[in-house]
């Protein structure tokens, strides 16, 4: 009796081992060897990204030239004043603008520059007493009988950072009325809440957006800039176009000054063959053919199979179409909503690019000339391409008062506080994009427990969180330049995490698949090993009991 | 998409304001020189169609269009085009590409009774480059260069990768203006399942200036051009010398298309054509961009009389030329030419036979060779190459470039070469053995063809096992092994004197040309289809089902083993036999057992 109680704990011991190690080894071993390799994200840090607070600092400093303030307050100089303003625009997302403006009396040199004669040179003279900081503004106040300014005029915007006004002259206090007005032209120069609720049109409701908010193209790092003559009608022109001059002369300085935005690229074409989707209609009054503003949106469709897409580049590109009607179409004017006719004969399409209808005066209708040779007035073209370029960039004027006389902004094309106003629009727009890119990726690898997630991509993600929030530091401290650069960075390593190809091994691996491997494998090596756990299981419960009956 | 035309008086009023600013850059000297007298057009287009019936009775057609471009296309900053395709030219600049070749090809040019080729295209795609000595990592621009052509040709040359590329040592020369003929710059590869049709044809057509709407491009229609024996369509990328003394290099592009109409299906019977017949259009106009526009139709005739054949219209003027050994009479149609269009306003060439002529001449080319695998079972076979060298007394040399993929293991030593019954010892062999998943076999040797001789090239081969998601989705189709590509300098039988190449129609000018003995040629032979051994492939769920059991029963008995418990059996009241034999014994009397 002994032996046989001995052979059944025997038994009872080998079961409990089977069980130990099914559990010990087999289950860590299966475990691992079939988990998929997740690095750790910042989670935190991605959401925290989600909810953006934004803070915009513009340091704004007022110099006061020599008896432009009373004499009491003039001492109260030097001073400095800071100003905030926020504006929700949802749940998720503020604006709070702040200036921090400081106000000095002119030095020397200073003042010496503001009594030139003309105020271009004035501009010019200032530029060099000023530290070049990208986002920083200077107002210069003048006296209110400075001849500096022309009559009429109250402020002057010049090329640079800087812009000169004459101090209001009122019964109250002269200071509030003089940072009133610089409040005004800082906006101007740099942004309003308005151009920055542009910027994150993704975020916010569309009804709350004008519909100019979507006409400049998405922030990018690079973009292509084709530019393409069509001619339909070959045998009756020969058209000619001194594209590289052109190009050289007027597009790339401007591109030049924008180098500090994205890398662009240019090149053109001349197309043959390619006709606009629509028929023009015939005007009799005119004896001219017109196109209406409601057919324009067909005519691009067609010409676009045409125009090819770069092969080498992925980013986005700009179209600028150069049409020369046909012969028998021609002359072709553009007529807007109102039935008059486009000055420029050109439109523009909100991030595509532009196109212009070029119609070529024919002499006579004498046959034996043709093809007529056409070249073409590129002056007249590069003009209104670069309004439309300015415009897909969204560089667009804030709409001033009177007095307000701005400087044209010279052979570049683009004025310093141009660009700054684009940067801080461009940071802004970058880091909401990091904002969406990181979470909708976290979001993805939630939803999906399959993705394989490397360390590379961990760390661009990383890089990507790290990045903005220097931008969203840099930018509440008011430094442009640095918090542009890192919210490029940011993008392009959001971008990288998101489309990397190794997210998308084993995406599809369904559940019902995984059992049916499983099972034939599993369920023979469970069930006994659970059948005789339940087994010494009752047997002990049965022990415990019988010790209290026999007592 | 919704286009929503934008507010134009703001592009109006900026545009003023830009107006001003630039006024003022032209008053100062607008840099470059605006509006100077432009200088000579410098880049031309010529457009030709060569048609030529073939000895079987069918007719070839082969376009070719010639854009040539005089610019430095590797000089940094040179992006306006004319011309010149622009995503061609953005391709070459980026990937500094010396030279391109890219064919697509349906059908297979039946030298024997069509004739030599002018330019013969392997079934498939066939695509090679050279690039520039400067390219670092050659194989990563090969990759990328084949990603976008597969994007622009709509084919799927992404397919390309290292398993079907290989380097040639000798088969392919530059055809243009090289000075580095380091062959680690060039890569070469064959898709020969790619299936040729109408998506690959749009981008093609597309990228030529007229496009489709004008000169000879108009009869490119797609459902004529594949309703053929034979279509293939290539490109052609090189630089060329600018002038005659070299100094600079233009760019040419050579866009061909060749077709064979089968004449006795769409004649009913007939060997007359016209061109409305074989594309359902006439010519109207030449394409107004380009400086030359010809038809050529080839109207020799072996034997003496003439008068075999009848073209209307009548041709302007008659060229003759010697092309591929052979003196040739083409029918030439200028459609520059103002004369041309003078009696009618269309073109539709016309051929007539002016007699039935029943025996076909069908005279085989001096060089031709065919192609195929033998061997039964799935293990081992054997590739034989047949190369018929039909000239009646001069041997030449032949290069030929094999191209297998690694599943089938060549067995090098099996390598048997034979001419009339002996022994051919190759002078020249190279020979790159495949790596598994890596990379194809290269064999290239170069033969001596004695005269009037059929050489035989016998290897044998062992099919490996693939993994099975290596199989493509219809593996009992078969695997396709490419090609085997022969070039070789032919000799002619007539002697040719040295002409003025850029004149004479079509593709004499993009081979070079040794001397007036002899001309180039490369042929290409049948693809083949090997049968692989090929799996069930719910095979892998059958093995882990089967490797489960098994599992599971041996360690269910194991199990069973350790586990119970073992204890001697009482002796019982006995089976239900011993009861019933209790029960008869009672009832016997007799004492139970």
């Amino acid at each position: 009796m002994a032996a046989d109680e001995a052979e059944k704990a025997r038994g009872k011991r080998a079961a409990l081992a089977f069980a130990a190690v099914a559990l010990v080894l087999g289950l860590p071993l299966w475990w691992k060897t079939t988990e998929t390799y997740r690095a750790s994200l910042p989670y935190a840090g991605i959401s925290a990204l989600g909810s953006l607070r934004f803070q915009l600092t513009v340091p704004v400093s007022v110099v006061f030239a020599k008896g432009a303030l009373p004499g009491a307050q003039q001492r109260r100089l030097p001073f400095a004043d800071t100003q905030e303003k926020e504006s929700l625009l949802n749940p998720k997302t503020s604006i709070t603008s702040r200036y921090e403006t400081t106000y000095r009396s002119a030095t020397v040199t200073e003042q010496a520059a503001l009594a030139t004669a003309a105020v271009q040179e004035a501009d010019a003279a200032l530029l060099l007493l000023q530290e070049d900081s990208l986002g920083a503004l200077t107002v210069y106040v003048i006296p209110e009988i400075s001849p500096l300014l022309p009559q009429g005029v109250g402020v002057y915007v010049g090329k640079h950072r800087s812009a000169v006004m004459r101090c209001p002259q009122g019964p109250g206090d002269v200071l509030a009325a003089v940072s009133a007005r610089v409040q005004q032209i800082v906006q101007a120069m740099s942004f309003t809440t308005d151009s920055i609720t542009a910027a994150l049109s993704d975020r916010v409701p569309m009804d709350q957006l004008g519909t100019d908010t979507r006409r400049p193209f998405k922030s990018s790092l690079g973009y292509e800039i084709t530019f393409s003559l069509l001619n339909p009608d070959p045998k009756s022109h020969d058209v000619h176009w001194d594209i590289e001059a052109a190009v050289s002369g007027y597009v790339q300085p401007f591109l030049d000054k924008l180098g500090l935005v994205a890398n662009f690229s240019v090149d053109s074409q001349i197309l043959y063959y390619a006709v606009l989707g629509v028929s023009p209609r015939f005007d009799k009054a005119s004896s001219s053919f017109i196109l209406s503003a409601l057919s324009l949106p067909h005519v691009i469709n067609p010409v676009e199979a045409r125009l090819g897409s770069s092969a080498t580049s992925l980013y986005p590109v700009l179209n600028f179409l150069l049409y020369v009607p046909e012969r028998v179409h021609s002359p072709l004017y553009i007529q807007d909503k109102d039935g008059a006719a486009v000055g420029t004969n050109a439109f523009h399409s909100p991030r595509w690019g532009g196109i212009m209808v070029y119609n070529v005066d024919h002499p006579a209708p004498d046959k034996a000339l043709l093809p007529l040779r056409v070249d073409v007035d590129m002056v007249r073209v590069m003009e209104v391409f670069l309004a439309q370029l300015r415009l897909l960039f969204g560089i667009s004027q804030v709409p001033l008062p009177e007095e307000f006389l701005l400087e044209s902004p010279g052979n570049k094309g683009l004025t310093d506080w141009e660009l700054d106003r684009l940067l801080w629009t461009r940071t802004v727009e970058n880091i909401a994009t990091v904002s969406t890119t990181l979470t909708s990726l976290a979001q993805l690898l939630d939803k999906i427990g399959n993705i394989v997630i490397k360390d590379d991509v961990a760390s661009e993600v990383y890089h990507a969180v790290a990045s903005a929030q220097t931008a969203m530091l840099e930018l509440a401290s008011g430094h442009l330049g640095s918090a542009f650069q890192a919210s490029k960075e940011a993008v392009i390593s959001s971008e990288r995490a998101f489309f990397d190809p190794s997210l998308l091994h084993l995406l599809y691996f369904p559940d019902d698949q995984k059992f049916a491997i499983y099972i034939p494998l599993f369920l023979p090596m469970a069930v006994p090993i659970l059948l005789s756990l339940v087994k010494i299981l009752r047997e002990a419960k049965q022990s415990k009991k019988e010790p209290t009956k026999t007592d | 998409p919704h286009w929503v035309s934008g507010p134009e008086a703001e592009v109006q009023r900026m545009a003023w304001a830009v107006a001003a600013v630039l006024g003022l850059l032209l008053l100062l000297g607008s840099p470059g020189g605006c509006g100077g007298s432009p200088g000579p057009p410098r880049d031309s287009l010529r457009e030709e169609l060569l048609l030529s019936p073939l000895p079987s009775g069918d007719i070839a057609a082969t376009f070719q269009f010639r854009a040539r471009w005089d610019s430095e296309l590797h000089r940094e900053g040179v992006s306006h085009y004319r011309l010149f395709p622009k995503a061609l030219g953005q391709l070459i600049s980026k990937y500094l590409v010396r030279e391109l070749h890219l064919s697509l090809t349906q059908g297979f040019w039946r030298t024997r009774t069509w004739g030599q080729p002018y330019l013969q295209a392997p079934a498939g795609a066939e695509l090679w480059v050279w690039f520039q000595d400067s390219v670092t990592d050659v194989d990563k621009a090969w990759k990328e260069l084949s990603n976008i052509l597969s994007g622009i040709f709509c084919a799927s040359l992404n397919f390309i990768d290292s398993t079907n590329t290989v380097t040639p040592t000798a088969s392919f020369k530059p055809l243009g203006l090289a000075n580095v003929t380091d062959h680690h710059l060039l890569r070469y590869a064959v898709l020969p399942r790619e299936i040729v049709c109408t998506e690959n044809l749009t981008p093609w057509k597309k990228l030529l200036p007229c496009s489709s709407k004008a000169g000879l491009a108009v009869l490119l229609k797609a459902e004529r051009l594949f309703h053929t024996s034979y279509h293939s369509q290539a490109v052609h990328i090189r630089p060329i010398c600018r002038d005659a003394s070299c100094l600079s290099v233009s760019w040419e592009l050579r866009q061909t298309l060749t077709v064979v109409f089968d004449t006795f299906s769409i004649g009913q019977g007939k060997r007359d054509w016209s061109l409305f017949k074989m594309f359902s259009r006439t010519v109207t106009e030449a394409c107004p961009l380009a400086s030359e526009s010809k038809i050529y139709v080839d109207i020799s005739s072996k034997t003496q009389e003439n008068e075999l054949l009848e073209v209307t219209p009548p041709p302007l003027s008659v060229h003759e030329a010697s092309v591929q050994g052979d003196r040739r009479t083409y029918a030439v149609y200028d459609l520059l030419s103002p004369l041309l269009f003078n009696v009618s306003r269309s073109l539709n060439v016309q051929l007539k036979w002016k007699r039935p002529q029943d025996s076909l001449d069908l005279s085989t080319p001096v060089l031709h060779a065919q192609r195929y695998v033998s061997g039964y079972g799935l293990q081992t076979g054997e590739i034989s190459t047949l190369i018929y060298n039909t000239h009646p007394y001069r041997a030449f040399p032949v290069i030929l470039l094999e191209t297998v993929p690694w599943y089938l293991r060549l067995y090098v030593h099996t390598l048997v070469i034979t001419t009339k019954g002996k022994e051919n010892k190759p002078s020249y062999i190279h020979y790159q053995p495949a790596q598994d998943r890596r990379r194809p076999h290269l064999l290239e040797m170069l033969i001596q063809l004695p005269a009037n001789s059929v050489t035989k090239i016998t290897i044998q081969f062992e099919r490996a096992l693939l993994k099975w998601t290596e199989y493509t989705p219809d593996p009992n189709h078969g695997f396709y092994v490419s090609p085997s590509v022969l070039s070789a300098l032919v000799p002619s039988v007539l002697a040719m004197k040295a002409e003025d190449a850029e004149k004479s129609p079509l593709f004499t000018s993009l081979f070079p040309s040794a001397d007036g003995s002899s001309y180039f040629v490369r042929l290409y032979t049948e693809p083949l289809l090997v049968n692989l051994p090929t799996p069930d492939f719910s095979m892998p769920y059958n093995v882990i089902c089967l490797t489960c059991t098994v599992v599971a029963v041996c360690y269910g008995s194991f199990y069973n083993l350790l586990t119970r418990t073992f204890h001697v059996e009482e002796p019982s009241r006995g089976g239900l036999a011993k009861r019933l034999a209790n029960i008869i014994r009672k009832v016997r009397g007799v004492p139970p057992l």
